[in-house]
C-alpha cells in the first residue's frame, strides 16, 4: 500500500531473477470516465493494515498455485488525478503461461478482497463512493465473501 | 463492555467519525451491526459486508471481547 508515486523500476527490479525467462505485468490506470460520467479523479482510501496483509496472503497464493519465480503488487492511496498508476502486479516465471495467469489472478483477487474502496471525483464537482465492481474471475475459487460478487 | 470500531469510506462518512467507543451488551456482532445501521442509515446489509477483529477478517459469530477493535468492511471498490 503506497500513499505517493512509487517507481515502477523498483518494482519490477525486484523480479529480475536469474531463474525467470520473463514477467508480465498489469497497471491498473484512472480513467476519465465511468459509467457515461465524465471523471475527473478518485481518491482511495484503505485500511491499511489488512489491505497489506490480504494483499500478502494473495501472492502467497500465487506463488503455490502457479509455477512462478516471484510476483509484486503496489496499490494506492490517496488522491489521484486521470491517468495516474492506481495498482501494479508484476510476475517473472520460468515460462509465459504462468507468469499471464498468476498476473491474472493477482489482480481479480485484490479487487475482490482487498479492503480498499474507490471514491469518484466527476468534473460536475459531484464525488461518490463507487458501489461496486463487476469483475469477472476466470479461475476456480474457494473464496465467495458475498459482499460484490455478480459473477455467479 | 467497551467495543472501539474504526469506520472506513461510506460508513466512516455516514458515522461522521473515524474511531468510536461503544458501550454493549451484545456478544456477536451481527447485532451490534444492525443497531449501528439503525443508528447511522448505513445502506448495505450484513450479508454484504464483511468484519474485521482486532487487524484480520473474522466471521460474524466470533464472541466480542472487552476492548476488540471491529472493523465493518463494505463492498471492496480497489484495482
Amino acid at each position: 500500500m503506497a500513499s505517493e508515486p512509487v517507481s515502477i523500476e523498483t518494482l519490477r527490479a525486484a523480479l529480475h531473477l536469474a531463474q525467470a525467462g520473463g514477467f508480465c505485468s498489469f497497471e491498473g490506470w484512472v480513467r476519465n470516465t465511468n459509467e457515461g460520467r465524465p471523471v475527473d479523479g478518485l481518491d482511495y482510501e484503505a485500511y491499511d493494515a489488512l489491505a497489506t496483509k490480504e494483499g500478502e496472503r494473495i501472492l502467497d497464493e500465487a506463488m503455490a498455485r502457479y509455477d512462478i519465480s516471484h510476483a509484486v503488487a503496489m496499490h494506492r492511496t490517496g488522491s489521484l488525478n486521470v491517468g495516474d498508476v492506481a495498482v501494479w502486479i508484476g510476475v517473472s516465471a520460468p515460462h509465459r503461461d504462468a507468469a499471464f495467469r498468476a498476473c491474472r489472478y493477482i489482480i481479480d483477487e485484490i479487487k475482490h478482497r482487498v479492503p480498499v474502496w474507490k471514491n469518484e471525483r466527476y468534473l460536475d464537482g459531484d464525488t461518490q463512493w463507487v458501489a461496486c465492481h463487476h469483475t469477472h474471475r476466470p479461475h476456480e475459487h474457494e473464496h465467495d465473501h458475498g459482499s460484490c460478487n455478480h459473477n455467479h | 463492555m467497551r467495543i472501539h470500531l474504526e469506520y472506513f469510506a461510506q460508513l466512516r462518512e455516514l458515522a461522521g467519525q473515524k474511531l468510536q467507543i461503544v458501550e454493549t451488551t451484545h456478544e456477536t456482532v451481527g447485532p451490534l451491526y444492525d443497531e449501528l445501521r439503525e443508528t447511522y442509515g448505513f445502506p448495505f446489509s450484513p450479508e454484504r459486508l464483511r468484519v474485521a477483529i482486532n487487524g484480520d477478517f473474522a466471521p460474524w459469530t466470533q464472541p466480542l471481547r472487552e476492548g476488540d477493535l471491529v472493523v465493518f468492511i463494505p463492498p471492496v471498490t480497489g484495482g
